[in-house]
């Protein structure tokens, strides 16, 4: 028998209903290449009990023939996911040995189908970070090396596990989220496909939040069809989210293979950024290439605001994690550090349970939202937002389907290499993917070629509003264009 | 704008994050990092710009006033640092 691990979604559900293999068997396959992977350290909690217990039942359903449409199939889920009577913790040390009593929305409907789910997968600490170097667990290694190196690199991040975990073959598909990039980027940085949906298209219960009017979730996935079969179970009304949008769910696999014929791509001109590496302009003219090929029409565009979506961002996501945060308390959950009176349990408990990531941007978003300060930083920043958006509705009122962009301005770079002096250095990771986020588009990332050290890189594909399906059909003639990457296993 | 140390403890004690006096200096040049970066947006014009308050365009949902979750005490203080029965436990805070 092949490899099960080395399976698409979409091939594992064939093989699965033609019962050439059971899911128990997919499972184990896939328990066994965690286990060897630990050096990855992209999982923060297996649970072997739990996945072979699920499979067993998913095996059942197969057998009665009411399999649901991700039946069998396991997958890891973001540490940030709440799943019930297993450990959640945000990769922080605040939530301590936190067990959530309840199920996130979006794990709930994947088991509704019948996923399976191998564990738990690391991130940045509350999702804050874009190399997976914040998390309390420690940095995750990209299985993706240079070549004739043994340096490890970063996965990205916030999203970091997630990615790492699903171009290594530990799990078919993840979940993960997205509040400036943290789906799109680690997506890039592993050869992976990742999509962050329009803002509301996903529930965001029972996710821990960072910045509510950023974050969404969305898939990481090996193929631009695995990412649309994921996202069909994950997407959809939630009366718990007051944000999510109660819009019927389409059948995303259907946009795979739909002519791209006419569709209208912009190229925005704001994102060739001076000193960019030559092979990422290369890579985004050949996909541009590959779309034209396909009938697709080219079209510059222009999105004059682009330069200011980073530091609106970090005006803005600060300003609502500052407040999102400030329910831990060590009062009702997670970690308690004592004090002499309340004051201090709360001082103390924040200063030991946060890391110095979380605790900066707490800190830049308290100051951004204290008396005085509002208007000059967090008006002005919603207010630059209200124009980032309108570049974009100005673009779609000119008949622009999709506009295509690079996913991130380098490939993977090594573990403590950047951002040490400036935080700011890190940041930048995220300029071609926050401006998504802060005007609440879908985006895609799609693997689309290789550095000159043999690194993959991504381009980035945005929608008008709810039209991921869009994404999906562009996504697979690029997919389709320029082959799929696995890592060689060094592991 | 830059903020000076003074401002720096006072940004921690808004946040109820213990700082002590040896991270002041190095958590003040990361923040005027911060702020220095964010500066750029002083240069755009915001003129009769409405600052945004939804990405979606959608109405406010809103739920009917009735009871339709509770009894769950046992969850609610099961991952609680220090409890007593249902009650959350926390250092005398009045006198």
């Amino acid at each position: 028998m092949t490899d099960l691990t080395s399976l698409t979604l979409a091939e594992a559900r064939k093989g699965l209903a033609a019962k050439t293999f059971t899911s128990l068997e997919l499972t184990d396959a896939h328990l066994s290449a965690i286990e060897k992977a630990r050096v990855l350290n992209a999982f923060v909690m297996e649970t072997p009990d739990q996945a072979r217990s699920m499979a067993r039942e998913a095996d059942g359903k197969i057998a009665k023939g009411d399999a649901g449409p991700l039946a069998g199939i396991p997958l890891g889920i973001k540490d940030l996911f709440a799943t019930k009577g297993v450990r959640t913790t945000a990769c922080s040390k605040i939530l301590g040995n936190f067990v959530p009593t309840y199920e996130s929305t979006i794990t709930s409907q994947l088991w509704r189908d019948g996923a399976v789910m191998l564990g738990k997968l690391n991130n940045d600490e509350f999702a804050m970070g874009s190399a997976n170097e914040t998390s309390c667990f420690g940095p995750v290694a990209n299985p993706w090396r240079r070549e004739g190196s043994n340096t490890n690199l970063v996965p990205g991040g916030s999203s970091g596990g997630s990615a790492s975990a699903v171009a290594a073959l530990l799990c078919m598909g993840a979940t993960a989220t997205d509040t400036g990039g943290s789906i799109r980027q680690p997506a890039a940085f592993t050869a992976t496909v990742g999509i962050k949906p329009t803002y509301g298209r996903c529930s965001r219960w029972g996710i821990v939040a960072f910045a509510s009017s950023l974050d969404q979730a969305g898939p990481i996935a090996r193929s631009v069809r695995d990412s649309a079969m994921l996202l069909r179970s994950m997407a959809g009304h939630d009366p718990k989210d007051t944000t999510s949008v109660d819009m019927p769910v389409p059948d995303y696999e259907a946009a795979i293979g739909q002519s791209v014929k006419g569709k209208r791509i912009g190229i925005p001109k704001e994102y060739r950024l001076d000193g960019m590496p030559a092979e990422i302009e290369k890579l985004w003219e050949a996909g541009a290439a590959w779309l034209k090929a396909a009938g697709a029409e080219l079209v510059e565009v222009s999105l004059p605001h682009t330069k200011y979506a980073l530091p609106a961002y970090y005006i803005v996501a600060p300003a609502e994690a500052s407040s999102n945060l400030a329910r831990y308390d060590g009062v009702r959950y997670g970690l308690r550090e004592q004090g002499k009176n309340i004051n201090e349990l709360y001082e103390n408990t924040r200063a030991e349970g946060f890391g110095a990531e979380v605790r900066r941007r707490v800190m830049i978003g308290t100051y951004v939202l204290s008396a005085g300060y509002y208007d000059a930083y967090y008006l002005r920043a919603q207010k630059v937002r209200t124009l980032i958006k309108k570049d974009f509705e100005d673009c779609f009122a000119k008949g622009v389907d999709a506009i295509l962009t690079p996913a991130t301005p380098s490939a993977a770079f090594g573990i403590g290499e950047k951002g040490g002096a400036d935080p700011v250095e890190m940041y930048l990771n995220d300029i071609f993917t926050v401006t998504v986020n802060m005007a609440g588009l879908p985006g895609i990332a799609v693997p689309a070629g290789k550095d000159a050290q043999g690194l993959p890189l991504g381009l980035q594909l945005i929608g008008r509003p709810f039209d991921e399906e869009t994404l999906f059909s562009l996504g697979e003639v690029i997919e389709q264009a320029a082959g799929r990457f696995t890592p060689a296993r060094w592991w | 704008m830059s903020v000076d140390a003074t401002t720096v403890r006072r940004i921690a004690h808004l946040a109820r994050i213990a700082v002590s006096e040896d991270e002041v200096p190095h958590l003040q040049g990361e923040l005027n990092a911060m702020l220095a970066f964010v500066e750029q947006l002083s240069e755009v014009n915001v003129e009769g710009v409405e600052p945004m308050t939804s990405v979606t365009p959608m109405q406010m949902k809103k739920r009917l006033d009735v009871v339709n979750d509770g009894e769950i005490a046992d969850d609610i203080v099961a991952n609680a640092p220090a409890t007593e029965g249902h009650f959350f436990l926390v250092p005398k805070v009045v006198e």
